[in-house]
């Protein structure tokens, strides 16, 4: 299968569907494709995460992670979120891009150990960064990603939060390490947001489970 | 919804259950789509697939055909065996119908390919 360069990869990233009436209570933020396709081609050149691989993109929200897996040969992928109008506007970008091995299921990130008879092998996430009224579900989401993995968890947190991070993932037993710091532009999603976009600094982090 | 994910599914999470699995499956719309073949890729999954809830869900929706009713030996090189056990796993897709948990009866509801687990607040 030919590599898809970076590039590529972001420009066809750049077409898929962001959340129609984003939620501010599950912080539906879309992954940028910038940073969604820096993450998905290090984990396809880096580390061999991607191709052939069984991949959970926890609270996958409109897809793009998922897209980014199957763009560069993932085996299966399992998309799961809590969110219907989320799932929709997911399985409507599935149909534009012609995927056909992506599953999803709608389901609490909380219950995903429980629902899941068997680990994957990789987990990725982008998950909420536990501002508003969810504090610490950054990791949680962790937590439970951990739990469902056999090879690695990929996941981005607040540089700001870097070394609580890093401790909790060598206290859930990984060897955390951090791939990359991202720039996170997130455009004024939200009717609050007073500037046109926010910069936040996140850490792009590989927590091996083997 | 794939029988790959029906085969990974459980109603655990619920309270009065203990294992909620297999869910039976109980399809109104199934659809068969071609996936692309990934020798490798089945043969690594091959171990962690519950064989008899698959040959049991495909067999539900008509589409056992001739699945094999027990892996066998050196799997891994046979790829006529390998074939078929990714037509079940990743080509037959249950589009609505619901997923019925063995133990409370609970159904689950699938719409357009995608199972719903949530659970009510007094159902955890």
């Amino acid at each position: 299968m030919a590599r898809m360069k970076l590039k590529e990869l972001e420009c066809h990233l750049q077409e898929v569907d962001e959340f129609e009436d984003p939620k501010i209570l599950l912080e539906q933020y879309p992954t940028r494709p910038h940073i969604a396709a820096c993450m998905i081609h290090t984990m396809a050149s880096s580390f061999d995460d991607i191709e052939g691989r069984s991949i959970l993109d926890l609270g996958c929200g409109c897809g793009v992670l998922s897209i980014g897996c199957v763009m560069l040969g993932a085996g299966s992928v399992l998309g799961l979120d809590i969110d219907t109008d989320a799932l929709d506007t997911c399985q409507q970008n599935l149909e534009a891009f012609d995927i056909d091995n992506v599953d999803l299921v709608q389901s609490s990130v909380l219950a995903a150990d429980n629902l899941l008879r068997e680990k994957v092998e990789v987990v990725v996430m982008n998950p909420p960064f536990g501002t508003k009224h969810n504090k610490g579900l950054d990791m949680i989401f962790l937590e439970q990603g951990i739990k469902l993995a056999t090879r690695a968890v990929y996941s981005l947190h607040k540089t700001s939060t870097r070394e609580h991070v890093l401790k909790k993932g060598e206290s859930w037993g990984t060897k955390p390490q951090v791939l990359a710091e991202l720039r996170y532009d997130l455009p004024a999603t939200y009717k609050h947001h007073k500037k046109s976009s926010v910069d936040i600094q996140v850490d792009f982090i590989r927590f091996a489970i083997s | 919804m794939k029988l790959l994910t029906h085969n990974m599914l459980t109603s655990k999470n619920m309270k009065t259950v203990t294992t909620g699995y297999p869910l039976i499956i109980q399809a109104r719309d199934v659809k068969v789509m071609e996936v692309e073949f990934r020798a490798e890729f089945i043969s690594r999954m091959i171990p962690k697939i519950d064989w008899e809830c698959l040959c049991r869900a495909a067999e539900d929706l008509g589409h056992l055909n001739d699945l094999p009713k027990s892996v066998p030996d050196n799997y891994e090189n046979d790829e006529d065996f390998l074939k078929k056990a990714h037509h079940v796993m990743l080509e037959v897709e249950v589009i609505n119908g619901d997923l019925i948990c063995p133990e409370s009866s609970r159904k689950f509801p699938v719409t357009d390919g995608i199972p719903n687990m949530l659970l009510n607040e007094d159902e955890i």
